[in-house]
């Protein structure tokens, strides 16, 4: 068998601890002057594909792959911190792509760096699409595992432990495959210094959409965004009456 | 949906936290015969206590991976009362004992049944066992009533019928104090501040927050953070402490090295004094010469000459962009070059420079089911943390920093968090430590200012003497686990824990005051800024010249002639 190239695609996303917040048009949630990091899924991914390498499979290239603003080349960093070799940005300033757009721009990248692997985080935490890595699959006609908990190749062959309701699927394909991380796949590793250095050093490559020659208009409209409404400020009682007479008040008992 | 793994080693401390009250409740009354005579009537309830809990194993050291919530039959050390750890000290019977009708009086005058929790007309052991309990389970008091008021008038009612009638009082904020100082010795009444827990004002263009005492730390520090600024004083006990028992116990905390200590920051504090008199001081300015700066004895008074009940402060603009790296280091002589090329590279945008050592982090690695940033073992471990306004200017200062420090061969190995999550588990590593080293039984803690270059020989001595007189082993049998040295280094700062199984005259006799005096060779502070409460109270004149210990006590005198308030502590 060749050995595994593998391709991790990683989103710039608002950081998950930070509190989002709707902007005035109540057209999107405001990301200027906003703490960015990499999307937590992603980081899996990066971390599985690094794992796998790790565990002595036959990993020939593990490729970072972003697409968006060009503050995304950060969290490019933070991947090859982490143990990716190289990375790809596709610089696009201006339109912000959808699921579909990224899933033809993937879909040309594993053609063009012969990827035979992509592990995906299931979902961006911005948008909670969860649809990238179906689309991509269903574009290659390669087969999918989505929401992995646990990751294992042999030869070709790829065994994959699923969370679904209720329980766990496990499901084997052969490569070339996609694969879409959950949560508890694994511990995202933090970014050690000698690496971060490293990863300065590995190459990092700056494309357009146009190089690709993908149209990323929007087929979506964004309504509108809103907030959701309000927390209702509980009160506060004085005493076990207190307490009684005002859930009787409510219905309660 | 979160990485909520993430935020499991600060879910963890959370619940260490609780637990530690928590256990409490599982003292139950039982009728004994074991009680001793000699003692007062109330006393005798609780002796009863304390001989049903008697046959309770010690606390053993276990490899948990689980908090102590996970195990819910974990043995626990009963807490003994103070009193009898510190036979020494006798109950001052110029202080009236509690009556029925003084009760009514705090009743009537609080005017509602959940501000007054009543031991003298009912049985309330275990509501009381919160109050009367520190939370390192070391200092247990015996006070039969607490009073929680609501206004600054009712204080001044309760102090002025307290001073009337010679009773004593203990002032109580969030009871997270480190010597003893914020639970009572003997029956002091408790006045606890939870219930004026209101933010009275922010001005968003000065950045001046004027909030009640009551107001619990990590509170303040989020009404602060909606209007864009900081609240300039950070501590692990966030969470549980009052911004009142803060400031009056002058508590230094992890900003300090940034934004100075509460002496700078407070611009001005409402307290009532012992004969109910109210002192309005609550000043919003920043400069204001006019006389002696009387507000300054209640910062770090630790509520000897009256209760602080509000406060205002100065808040810094918060900053935007925060970043942590945290580094092992092969020695201590690393440690200060990476602290120096730190002022030198970071300068203004370093906000925390902190120090733990390897057995630190490897006891909180014990104690939290956690795991530790780095591979591998350092003796050494620092966490540095800047903030500044420009993420990109930063991040410049930062990597060129960091590249400098692992070039030069200063620090062995490192990680730099790449998002909020990671942020905080860096930090979780320094602030988990205080409460790991109660984890397994109980700590002896030594709060010390001494000069950089000699900082960390303290705890080497300190480990080479419990090797030395063997009282330090890994089995049961020892009780002592380990020594642990962690800091602001910034400060010049040592905490020295003694990390213990249980509690034991013996270790206490190893180390005091045999640690005092070392540091007083070295000219350094034997308490930073954790105060004096009971536990420093005899040592003070390692740091404090005669004369200066008698001014002090004028101030008392004057203030509190009658010495009702804080009684035992301090000076």
């Amino acid at each position: 068998m060749s050995g595994l190239r593998i391709l991790v695609p990683v989103k710039r996303v608002v950081d998950y601890a930070v509190k989002p917040r709707v902007n005035k048009a109540q057209t999107a949630v405001e990301t200027s002057g906003v703490k960015h990091s990499m999307n937590p899924f992603d980081e899996l991914s990066i971390e599985e594909a690094v794992r796998l390498r790790e565990r002595k499979m036959p990993v020939e290239d593990i490729l970072a792959f972003s697409a968006g603003p060009a503050k995304s080349q950060d969290v490019l960093r933070t991947a090859m911190a982490m143990g990716a070799d190289r990375g790809i940005l596709v610089v696009e300033e201006k339109t912000e792509l959808e699921p579909l757009g990224v899933a033809k721009l993937l879909a040309k990248v594993v053609e063009d760096e012969k990827r035979n692997l992509v592990i995906l985080g299931k979902q961006s935490i911005d948008d909670d699409a969860n649809q990238t890595g179906q689309m991509l699959a269903g574009l290659l006609n390669w087969p999918q595992a989505t929401q992995a908990s646990k990751v294992d190749v042999e030869g070709d062959t790829c065994t994959v432990v699923r969370e679904v309701d209720g329980g766990v699927e496990t499901l084997r394909a052969k490569l070339p495959m996609i694969i879409t991380v959950d949560l508890r796949l694994n511990e995202p590793r933090y970014a050690s210094l000698p690496n971060i250095m490293k990863a300065k050093k590995k190459p990092l490559e700056k494309k357009t959409l146009a190089d690709y020659g993908i149209d990323a208009n929007k087929r979506l409209k964004t309504v509108k965004v809103t907030e959701p409404p309000p927390r209702q400020g509980g009160g506060k009682v004085e005493d076990v009456d207190g307490m009684i007479s005002k859930l009787k008040e409510l219905g309660a008992i | 949906m979160p990485a909520i793994h993430r935020a499991l080693p600060a879910l963890r401390r959370i619940r260490i936290a609780n637990a530690t009250f928590q256990q409490a409740s599982r003292i139950r009354l039982q009728p004994s015969a074991a009680a001793a005579a000699s003692r007062p009537a109330y006393q005798l309830r609780y002796q009863h206590a304390e001989a049903q809990t008697e046959a309770e194993p010690t606390t053993s050291a276990s490899g948990a991976d689980h908090a102590p919530q996970e195990q819910p039959d974990r043995p626990q050390q009963k807490i003994k009362f103070t009193a009898d750890s510190y036979p020494s000290l006798k109950r001052d019977s110029r202080f009236k004992e509690l009556t029925e009708d003084d009760v009514k009086y705090f009743k009537e005058l609080l005017g509602s049944e959940s501000a007054v929790i009543d031991g003298v007309t009912k049985d309330a052991f275990e509501e009381l066992d919160a109050f009367n309990a520190d939370w390192m389970r070391k200092y247990r008091g015996q006070c039969r009533l607490v009073l929680k008021p609501e206004s600054t008038e009712q204080v001044s009612k309760i102090l002025k019928y307290c001073n009337d009638n010679m009773l004593a009082v203990n002032p109580q904020g969030g009871n997270t104090g480190l010597v003893g100082g914020s639970v009572p010795v003997f029956d002091e009444i408790v006045v606890n501040l939870a219930r004026m827990n209101n933010v009275r004002s922010f001005d968003e263009v000065s950045g001046i927050l004027v909030a009640d005492a009551g107001v619990i730390l990590q509170q303040a520090d989020d009404h602060a953070a909606q209007h864009g600024h900081i609240f300039p004083l950070d501590l692990g006990a966030k969470g549980s402490c009052q911004i009142g028992g803060n400031v009056a116990t002058n508590a230094g905390g992890l900003r300090l090295l940034r934004y100075g200590s509460l002496h700078g920051n407070v611009l001005g504090l409402e307290a009532v004094l012992p004969d109910g008199t109210i002192v309005d001081d609550l000043s919003t300015l920043r400069k204001n010469n006019t006389g002696y700066d009387l507000k300054q004895l209640f910062i770090g008074g630790e509520g000897t000459i009256g209760i602080v009940t509000a406060i205002s402060i100065l808040c810094p603009q918060r900053s935007p962009a925060v970043n942590v790296a945290y580094f092992g280091l092969e020695s201590y002589e690393k440690v200060q070059q990476a602290f120096r090329e730190a002022k030198k590279q970071l300068s203004e945008i370093l906000s925390a420079f902190e120090m733990m050592d390897g057995q630190a982090q490897k006891l909180y690695a014990k104690a939290n089911g956690a795991r530790l940033p780095l591979e591998g073992e350092h003796p050494f471990y620092c966490l540095i943390e800047t903030s500044g306004s420009n993420t990109d200017h930063d991040s410049e200062k930062l990597n060129t920093f960091l590249e400098h420090v692992m070039g030069e061969e200063i620090v062995s190995d490192g990680v730099v968090a790449q998002d909020e999550s990671q942020l905080q588990s860096l930090w979780a590593c320094r602030e988990g430590i205080s409460e790991s080293s109660q984890h397994f039984g109980g700590v002896y803690k030594y709060d010390l200012s001494i000069p950089l270059p000699q900082l960390y020989s303290l705890v080497e001595e300190a480990r080479s003497r419990f090797e030395s007189n063997g009282l330090m082993g890994d089995s049961d049998d020892f009780p002592v686990m380990d020594v642990i040295g962690y800091g602001h280094m910034g400060d010049s700062n040592l905490h020295l824990n003694v990390v213990c199984r249980r509690y034991d005259k013996e270790v206490e006799k190893a180390v005091e005051p045999w640690v005092y005096e070392w540091v007083a060779e070295r000219k350094g502070s034997i308490s930073a800024e954790h105060g004096l409460g009971l536990a420093k109270k005899p040592f003070i004149g390692y740091s404090r010249s005669e004369t200066m210990v008698k001014l002090m006590r004028q101030v008392k005198e004057l203030y509190d002639p009658n010495g009702i308030m804080n009684p035992y502590k301090y000076i």
